[in-house]
């Protein structure tokens, strides 16, 4: 029993980074209707950006929290440019294109960037150690032992979370691009500037991604060029799972897939867990293709 | 149909494209007469293989539109198949030919069956899915030799030949990427390929026309999966090892790149696409790390400003000059007597 508690805990702190990428993917896909592929090298690239940033200000201990505050808010800007960047010069162009076209795009730009990292002097092709780790001050809970830092980690994305969606609920901007996704011509008839909101779209998926790197590379201590890969294939089953498009959905279905991939994993031994994962995937696409949340949407488009 | 009339060609067109195409098949053939380095036996090969599992490829993602980003773990279907078979359990390696499809149609429809009901981009993502599954359950499996993979597969054995050399295997996969030519060549032409290609450029209106579509898809997926299986048995044989690695993502990105930059749909563009990723990294083989970031460059670039690839399906090719468009999909689906496509 306490292994399993042991194993749900841990699923749920996994599932949180699943839930913040997983609602850059459902943002996106909501709003126009594409698998970002590049979405998962995202996080990688955050990860890397901090990186050099930390390596860059030292040591955070000695200089304190607020450098720390500092640079996390600079990778998001940074990373949420760089998700803009690639919208403007790769998705733009091929908006009215068929599907397939814009999915190779997305396709071309994960691998851009998951190579552009590796030969990036300094970045390369190692697995780097991160320069910041968490606070390793213990605490119990249910009778499973868990660090402070791992808590603060879980808390900060439950807090974005709330934040991001309360933004799409009850700002102007937010209501613009809930709008777009349900008919992006009409909305532009109205007088929405649709370039700009999904730009906007873009600018806070990829900030989440940024961020949500920092905190990954904090999490497992060292990084690497194809981390974003594998965790993008899993937030997209997370946001598949919650309801693709739904931002509730997301964060249910990331939560989820980290506590059955880690209940599946610690049963199966974790070399698995990820052949766990997207057996869920496969399965879930046959009996419930509208994820758990998900309202009844079109087979085909 | 509009475009038949305007694109078919005179018969002594037809009669030279059939004269050029056997002798370059003959000269390709002749090669191996002049002796050359191994190293180019080699690499053409291999440059077989891509092009096979180009040819494969086309027919789900150039024809079908299907974008399928696993297809390599089918290659390894093929590949650990008849591996096992034939070192675990003895088979003559010929014999598990047999298996191999079999296992690749059961695989395709557990894979595509499902996926293919729903809209085209679930199917992307699932098959990158199956791709990982296929690469860590290879890694991590006794009977598939973990990461080190199988050794000593036997060689192929013809009517009593054994196939020792480099260069037979050189002239078995010629041989294959010919039949798979003339095999796509005559489906793209058939009903079945006609409707592939309605289902390309529109489904909606392929479903109002009758055409059951996900049918249609499956038979394109699976179709692909036997392919790349019956390639993969071939590379088993004639590289005598094989281990996870030559079956991961950046192959199956190799292979949409093929399909890629010959053009979608194009026979001609599958072999130029084949013999172009094997051997632009060949050629830049000290700026290894650079290869699959010049692809996606590659992959974008071609995709904005000529999503028809170097040697475009004549059908593309002609609806382009009648219609001034410039995406293959926008324009209506017309399908000239092309008979390079």
């Amino acid at each position: 029993m306490t292994f399993l508690t042991g194993q749900i805990i841990a699923g749920l702190l996994v599932g949180a980074f699943y839930a913040m990428i997983a609602l850059g993917y459902s943002m996106v896909y909501g709003i126009i209707r594409l698998i970002n592929f590049a979405h998962g090298d995202l996080y990688m690239v955050g990860a890397f950006v901090g990186f050099s940033l930390f390596g860059v200000a030292g040591a955070v201990s000695r200089n304190g929290m607020l450098v720390a505050a500092g640079i996390v808010v600079l990778v998001m800007c940074l990373v949420g440019i760089l998700g803009v960047a690639i919208e403007r010069v790769a998705y733009r162009p091929l908006r009215r294109a068929p599907l397939l076209s814009v999915m190779i795009t997305a396709l071309g730009m994960s691998l851009i960037l998951e190579n552009g990292v590796l030969v990036t002097p300094g970045w390369g092709s190692l697995y780097l150690v991160y320069p910041v780790g968490l606070s390793s001050q213990g605490l119990t809970i249910l009778g499973y032992q868990l660090t402070l830092g791992q808590l603060e980690l879980a808390i900060i994305a439950i807090v974005l979370m709330a934040a991001l969606y309360l933004f799409v609920q009850l700002t102007m901007t937010g209501k613009a691009m809930r709008a777009i996704a349900i008919d992006k011509d009409a909305s532009a008839l109205m007088g929405i500037n649709v370039d700009i909101v999904i730009a906007i779209t873009f600018f806070m998926g990829a900030a989440l991604a940024g961020i949500a790197g920092v905190m990954g590379g904090m999490y497992y201590g060292q990084i690497n060029y194809l981390m974003g890969f594998d965790l993008g294939l899993k937030a997209f089953t997370a946001a598949v799972l919650g309801g693709i498009g739904n931002i509730p959905g997301a964060v249910l279905g990331g939560f989820l897939l980290g506590v059955l991939e880690s209940i599946g994993g610690g049963y199966l031994g974790s070399e698995w867990a990820s052949v766990f994962s997207f057996s869920i995937l496969i399965l879930l696409l046959v009996v419930r293709p509208t994820g758990i949340l998900g309202e009844k949407l079109g087979a085909r488009m | 149909m509009i475009g038949q009339n305007i694109a078919r060609k005179g018969p002594d067109v037809r009669r030279y494209s059939w004269a050029g195409i056997l002798l370059a098949i003959v000269a390709v053939a002749l090669v191996p007469h002049f002796d050359p380095d191994p190293y180019l036996i080699s690499v053409a090969t291999l440059a077989f293989v891509y092009m096979g599992l180009a040819l494969g490829l086309n027919m789900v993602v150039g024809y079908a539109g299907l974008l399928d980003l696993g297809y390599a773990a089918f290659f390894a279907v093929g590949a650990y198949g008849s591996a096992i078979l034939a070192t675990t359990y003895h088979w003559p390696l010929l014999a598990t030919a047999p298996a191999v499809v079999l296992m690749a149609i059961v695989a395709g429809l557990i894979i595509g069956g499902p996926t293919l009901r729903l809209r085209s981009d679930y199917l992307a993502i699932v098959t990158l899915g199956f791709g990982e599954i296929t690469q860590i359950t290879a890694n991590n499996l006794q009977i598939t030799g973990g990461a080190t993979g199988i050794f000593d597969i036997p060689p192929l054995s013809l009517f009593g030949w054994q196939l020792l050399q480099p260069v037979d295997y050189y002239y078995v996969l010629l041989g294959m990427v010919v039949l798979y030519a003339i095999i796509t060549w005559r489906l793209r032409r058939s009903k079945i390929g006609r409707a592939w290609l309605a289902i390309r450029e529109d489904e909606d209106a392929a479903l109002a026309m009758g055409i059951n579509t996900v049918r249609y898809k499956i038979y394109a997926y699976v179709g692909g999966a036997v392919f790349a299986s019956l390639i993969g048995l071939v590379y088993g044989a004639a590289m005598t090892a094989i281990a996870p690695t030559s079956f991961g993502y950046p192959e199956s990105v190799l292979c949409i790149v093929a399909v890629l930059i010959g053009g979608m749909g194009s026979i001609p563009g599958m072999l130029v696409g084949g013999f172009l990723v094997e051997a632009v990294p060949e050629a830049l083989r000290n700026l290894a790390d650079f290869r699959l970031l010049l692809f996606g460059v590659v992959m974008v670039l071609v995709m904005i400003f000529r999503p028809q690839g170097v040697w475009p399906a004549q059908s593309m090719r002609w609806a382009k000059r009648l219609t001034g468009a410039a995406r293959p999909a926008d324009v209506p689906a017309a399908q000239g007597e092309d008979l390079g496509s």
